[in-house]
């Protein structure tokens, strides 16, 4: 091996590692690492690779249930859909490279989860995506030109940044209002780039994408989150592992070309908190050199990869007609990492070695280093395991589909990952020490004596909230976390394809049918509904009940759209799990969500998890973002024909709430806007009654006796009487009956209008239908489908116009 | 009756063109690279993004192999629909007259919209129909549309020419232009009346399960061309397709 200066310590920490997983490294290589070594060793012992501070707690997730054919640790995950069908499926973050630059990071998070699907030989057929910003201060004037912002950073506005708003005096409070200003122009920006960057890859690729959450909060301010979760389907009998087998076999790479974008994406970018200021002492250090040539500068741009949907789209098409062909023994997409990753990881799960000549690359710039080469996360590049006598026909495939394709190594017995150059060995590493001997570390949960997060300051235009019902009614449906998300989803393709039943809006849940529709169709058409949630400032509020009630809304959702679960997928945000209240956090997170998906019958088969989701003190909002465990859930449903609808019907039908309605205001959305503290903790939810209701709903969507459903969530059970009529095009006339014995009347009423709670629906149809649910859960009838306004007992009285233009208040963020 | 569906490197509706087209007769899908049109009655140039819409959506496509046929084919006669980047396509190989420009929100944009066929008497619109039509129905279509360069334009002594000539032959319904196209067209068809471009997509629209069906009778009209003016052997849900 050469003898070039070996790379110190000091190197190490600079590229993520601590002194001790770098004596480790020494210790069990028996020798110093070099350059290109140390760089593989850095990526593959990063957070993002190796799950160090979560991989304990993962193990404790249900990955296990009759419907289940692929479990995590897979690409993707996948679940039986009958008739020799699969639907394999996964939630991905790439939340750090859409901070640095939303465009292309949010494009390359659709990018790769499309990979990690029809590398298991599923060919995708649908993108939902999980976004998180910071308030976007709509209904002002805009754009906030007037906002400069302050350089210094003066002890008055450190305080501004830590007291409540009301505390403040009228000067302090405007400077607060200016703050807020300037963080909405950034939220969005990033809001308006990251829809354009999923839109542009997700269009271009014929992919449709069918659903999503957004959510306008805070702590997401400096920590956007885009998360994208994509879905295929597959012949269970043709999936494909990324096991690397056959000792001789060739190793071929194809696809794009490999360049110098993304290099140290997995460590220096997404496994530590993110400050995105100009420092000049940010140099990611895997550079080496000062030449600007490299991965260089003032900034973390150089470490977002740049996607090219259209290389994807061929490269799709290539990998599928490859597998189709039977001419590939194992495939692996190259995300996080590059070639570092996935050559050992196939090496892993085959328990072999693989050779690698980085001279055989076909790269952008020359002048590439191994090292650079190896870590490179170049977008749209497949690596794949091919028996030598079939090496020429899949060359000749990728030239078909005009992809590039090199045969680059070689599958071996040594159990090592072989890095050469010109073959001259540059990186010798047993197999077993990358992949699989990184330190795990225990968490040390320590629940906070209070919450570290402020108590959320309403958006400038709702501030002093109404307090008569019909105007807060109409300032929630205004609010960021309620308004239609149809200006964002307008800006995607959600009907290519052949399959969509149900598009964004129409019901609770997307559902697709299994096959596309060509008119063949004789008897039910099974279909799949698909639905991904997470209410991160409940989670905050308690991080236990918070995320079983974020897996309990997904079910509620595909049950409102008559499908059962077969399987979940998370993505777990959080801040930094060293910090003990963020281990606490995480720790009762994974416990609610393993308890909720016990009890939903709903194994993980996959997911991905993104800490460091925080920011330095030393920014404005800085600190970590709400917990924000995303679940992503797939059900099946018999037939789409009597897929759910979440909008009234038919004029005449009755209104019913169903299921344990037990609203509460904590944590809310009012709560929200009225500027209340987070408290302490949710009431409990009963599981058991839930599931029952979700059972009593889809059942009842299934044999076609309900016109509606549609789950209670943010706003409560006024908001989705609203989002019924506005869905529907028609009007409700709603009665709650008195209650006696009311402790505070007035708060109790605002409680039954606008509390939250999980597993209650707003169902509408022929009362005898709704009246049958009693037998299987609770029941209240509170009206009937009529009309054109919305009219709530005395207090509220709404046209379905009036109703449409508060829901319509994202608009002018697209304007 | 065959169709042939293109296919180049980034067409992403082929697919659905295809199963549409055999909604109502044979189809299969014809490879960019080959000249050979198999054979086809009919060809569909389908939407998506052929080529990556590198240089301008359609302008790298037009050159193609497959295209050269297409050409020849269409200045025989023969019956050529084009939609979305298909209509790109045909624009830039100069079958069809204007050209199509990015919308004026500068976005991609998805919606459903309503359409009137402001000519039936086409080989594309023949069998869009109007339950219990009365004198002066309009045909109307609810169809998607989804794209980013849609807006439709051409000069003025060329849009005198296509109102002259019936070229014109669907338009936005009022409220529903999201593009910006010029005087709200949709669709259009070339002088002699055998190609035809379009921005929304009829192959979206042709199972009541995926909201409408009213795309059904684009193909339909092709068929009946085809085989002559007799419809009937299509089944009768398929002529009448369109709603008022």
């Amino acid at each position: 091996m050469s003898s070039v200066t070996l790379p110190s310590l000091q190197d190490a920490l600079e590229l993520g590692l601590t002194e001790s997983e770098y004596d480790l490294i020494c210790e069990k290589q028996g020798r110093a690492p070099n350059q290109v070594e140390l760089a593989m060793y850095s990526l593959l012992w990063s957070e993002h690779c190796a799950y160090k501070h979560s991989k304990k707690l993962l193990r404790t997730l249900p990955t296990e249930g009759k419907h289940v054919v692929m479990g995590p640790g897979e690409n993707a995950g996948a679940v039986d859909l009958g008739d020799g069908l699969v639907c394999a499926f996964k939630v991905e973050s790439h939340n750090h490279p859409s901070a640095v630059e939303p465009f292309q990071g949010a494009a390359t998070g659709v990018g790769g989860i499309l990979r990690d699907i029809f590398a298991i030989g599923a060919r995708p057929i649908a993108v939902l995506d999980s976004l998180r910003f910071g308030e976007p201060e709509i209904g002002l004037p805009y754009p906030f030109n007037e906002v400069e912002e302050d350089k210094g950073r003066s002890g008055r506005e450190k305080e501004i940044n830590t007291q409540h708003p009301q505390e403040l005096g009228e000067t302090a409070a405007k400077l607060a209002d200016k703050r807020s200003k300037l963080a909405a122009n950034r939220s969005r920006y990033l809001l308006d780039r990251a829809i354009a960057g999923i839109a542009h890859y997700g269009n271009s690729i014929g992919v449709p994408t069918i659903g999503g959450e957004v959510y306008f909060e805070a702590p997401y301010e400096q920590n956007c989150l885009v998360n994208a979760m994509a879905l295929g389907i597959g012949e269970r009998d043709k999936l494909v592992t990324s096991a690397a087998v056959g000792i001789g076999n060739t190793v071929v790479l194809f696809g794009a070309s490999t360049g110098r974008d993304g290099i140290g994406g997995a460590s220096v970018l997404a496994s530590a908190e993110l400050d995105i200021s100009p420092s000049p002492n940010q140099n990611p250090p895997l550079g080496g050199d000062s030449s600007g040539k490299g991965p260089n500068g003032h900034n973390r741009r150089s470490t977002v990869q740049v996607g090219d949907p259209f290389e994807e789209k061929k490269l799709m098409e290539c990998s599928l007609e490859l597998l189709q062909r039977g001419l590939i023994v194992s495939l692996q997409d190259l995300g996080a990492a590059g070639l570092t990753s996935s050559a050992s990881e196939m090496a892993s799960k085959g328990e072999v070695g693989i050779d690698i000549d980085v001279s055989k690359v076909p790269l952008r710039e020359a002048d590439m280093k191994p090292f650079e080469i190896m870590v490179s996360e170049s977008q749209e590049r497949m690596l794949c395991v091919v028996e030598p006598a079939n090496v020429a026909q899949v060359l000749a495939l990728c030239e078909k589909w005009e992809v590039g394709g090199a045969a680059i190594g070689a599958v071996t017995d040594n159990g090592c990952m072989r890095v050469f150059d010109r073959g001259e060995l540059v990186g010798d590493m047993p197999v077993r020490v990358l992949v699989d001997d990184c330190p795990l570390y225990d968490l040390e949960p320590i629940k906070p004596a209070s919450t570290p997060y402020r108590p959320a300051r309403p958006p400038q235009a709702l501030r002093s909230p109404p307090t008569q019902p019909r105007e807060l009614m109409l300032a929630l449906l205004r609010s960021p976390n309620i308004a239609s998300r149809r200006p964002l989803f307008e800006q995607y393709d959600s009907v290519v394809q052949s399959r969509t039943v149900r598009r964004p809006e129409q019901a609770d849940a997307a559902v697709l049918a299994i096959r596309p529709l060509d008119g063949s169709e004789r008897g039910p058409i099974p279909g799949i509904a698909v639905s991904i949630d997470c209410n991160g400032r409940r989670v905050a509020a308690d991080p236990y009940t918070g995320t079983v009630a974020a897996a309990l809304e997904c079910a509620s959702n595909l049950a409102c759209a008559g499908a059962e679960p077969l399987g979940t997928t998370n993505n777990l945000n959080f801040g930094n799990p060293e910090k003990p209240h963020i281990a606490w956090q995480l720790t009762e997170s994974v416990r609610g969500l393993g308890d909720a998906c016990r009890a939903l019958e709903a194994p993980i088969v996959g997911g991905n998890v993104s800490l460091y989701n925080e920011s330095p003190p030393t920014r404005a909002n800085a600190g970590p973002i709400y917990p924000t465990p995303v679940v992503g859930m797939v059900g099946r449903l018999p037939d789409v024909r009597r897929a759910g609808r979440s909008g009234f019907a038919r004029a005449g039908d009755a209104i019913a709430i169903v299921g344990p309605f037990v609203p509460c205001l904590a944590a809310s959305e009012l709560a929200k806007l009225r500027g209340e503290s987070l408290p302490d903790g949710l009431p409990a939810i009963d599981l058991d009654a839930v599931v029952a209701a979700q059972a009593a709903v889809r059942d009842a969507v299934r044999d076609g006796t309900l016109s509606s459903a549609h789950d209670i969530t943010e706003g409560g059970v006024v908001i989705a009487l609203a989002e019924c009529c506005l869905a529907g095009g028609l009007g409700a006339q709603v009665d709650f009956p008195a209650e006696e014995e009311r402790r505070d009347p007035k708060r109790d009423d605002l409680e039954r209008l606008f509390g939250e709670c999980s597993g209650a629906f707003v169902v509408s149809g022929e009362q005898a239908a709704l009246c049958a649910l009693a037998e299987r859960t609770s029941i209240e009838l509170v009206g009937t489908v009529e009309g054109s306004s919305l009219v709530v007992g005395s207090q509220i009285d709404v046209s379905l116009s009036d109703l449409g233009r508060a829901h319509s208040a994202l608009a002018e963020l697209f304007a | 009756m065959k169709f042939g569906v293109l296919r180049f490197p980034g067409s992403c509706d082929e697919v659905d063109a295809l199963y549409a087209a055999r909604r109502v007769g044979d189809a299969e899908l014809l490879w960019h690279g080959d000249r050979d049109l198999r054979g086809a009655d009919a060809i569909v140039v389908p939407g998506g993004f052929s080529y990556g819409d590198y240089l301008r959506a359609g302008a790298i496509a037009r050159f193609s192999p497959v295209m050269e046929s297409v050409i020849a084919f269409a200045r025989e006669g023969g019956l050529v629909l084009g939609i979305c980047n298909g209509f790109q396509v045909l624009c830039e190989a100069q079958l069809l007259p204007g050209a199509l420009l990015p919308n004026t929100n500068l976005r991609f944009t998805f919606r459903q919209v309503d359409l009137e066929v402001v000519e039936r008497d086409t080989a594309f619109t023949c069998a869009c129909l109007v339950e219990g039509e009365q004198a002066g129905d309009v045909a109307r279509l609810s169809i998607p549309a989804k794209h980013s360069w849609g807006r439709y334009y051409a000069d003025d002594a060329t849009l005198a020419a296509m109102r002259e000539n019936g070229q014109i032959v669907l338009r936005y319904a009022p409220g529903q232009n999201f593009n910006g196209s010029i005087e709200d067209i949709a669709g259009v068809r070339n002088e002699r009346g055998n190609v035809f471009g379009l921005m929304p997509h009829p192959e979206h629209a042709v199972d009541e399960l995926t909201g409408s069906a009213d795309g059904l009778c684009i193909f339909a009209s092709m068929r009946m061309a085809a085989e002559g003016a007799d419809a009937s052997g299509l089944p009768p849900r398929i002529a009448g397709g369109a709603r008022v």
